[in-house]
């Protein structure tokens, strides 16, 4: 079952960024670009999922386990550090220039799209790449999030 | 500031984003797994024992959307600028950046914004000004 669910997850979650134009990214950078014709489309997407997903988490949090058992596992609220910072600043420059963040880029690589394959094999390398020089620093495990 | 009306699709752009929220609610819910795609690929990346099933049956899952897309209606063909060079540095950045900093739109701008994490509302605005940033310096100053 719990396959299942997480297999209707991915599916759900691909036809959403499908439906909501988000595997373009020439609608990504028109909504990142607030001094050039602006397509407010991607606000739109945030407050949809966002106003569902409330729900979930709000539920999630009061019961503690998974429908189809196991703990529900959220993130430890730890708090806000250069790290997460930095990470998030420097994922920022890389939406920015290509239009493509890790969902979208996946779903448009599936559907045949070269280009977004080989943002894809680049950003795998660069997980990779994270993970071989923050083992060798050692210390501060990721936090899953 | 002038909307480009002709891309703008207020209709499907929040049902596409209710189906996100969806999908974030059923993850969670029944399986008790936080839906962030950089944090499910980078838990593949460097797989530990027992965790790596559950993130391949969601990619599969997120991989099929645009076939089961095709079986109902026509792929729009996206608008790509960026070339060859351009992908891959922003591939690494985007790569390296969210699993350094923890998360991605969907980590934290969906799931980490629907459960009002401040480490996520943080995270958000630290993407979301670098790409409004990066979006100007491209296309109004170096242009």
């Amino acid at each position: 079952m719990n396959r299942i669910a997480e297999f209707a997850a991915g599916l759900l979650f691909g036809l959403g960024l499908i439906l909501s134009g988000m595997t373009d990214p020439g609608k990504v950078l028109g909504f990142l670009d607030l001094a050039g014709a602006w397509d407010p489309s991607l606000a739109f997407v945030m407050a949809g999922a966002v106003g569902v997903a409330c729900f979930g988490f709000a539920l999630a949090r009061r019961r503690g386990t998974a429908l189809l058992g196991g703990a529900i596992a959220l993130p430890p609220a730890t708090p806000i550090d250069r790290r997460l910072v930095v990470g998030s600043l420097v994922f920022g420059v890389g939406w920015g220039l290509a239009g493509f963040c890790p969902g979208p880029a996946l779903v448009a690589a599936a559907a045949g799209t070269d280009e977004a394959l080989l943002f894809t094999l680049a950003m795998l390398a660069g997980m990779a790449a994270h993970g071989i020089t923050t083992e060798s620093a050692a210390g501060s495990a990721p936090v899953p999030e | 500031m002038t909307i480009d009306w002709n891309h703008f699709t207020p209709w499907t752009s929040l049902a596409g984003g209710a189906l996100i929220g969806a999908a974030s609610a059923l993850l969670i819910l029944a399986s008790g797994r936080l839906l962030g795609i950089s944090g499910i690929l980078g838990g593949l990346v460097a797989p530990r024992r027992g965790d790596a099933l559950w993130r391949l049956t969601f990619l599969a899952g997120l991989l099929a959307a645009p076939a089961a897309w095709a079986l109902f209606a026509a792929p729009a063909e996206p608008r790509i600028e960026a070339g060859g060079a351009v992908l891959l540095a922003a591939g690494l950045l985007v790569g390296w950046g969210t699993r350094h900093g923890s998360g991605c739109t969907s980590g934290h701008g969906v799931c980490g914004l629907s459960r009002r994490s401040p480490r996520s509302l943080a995270a958000t605005a630290a993407f979301m000004g670098t790409g409004f940033a990066t979006v100007y310096l491209v296309r109004h100053l170096l242009a």
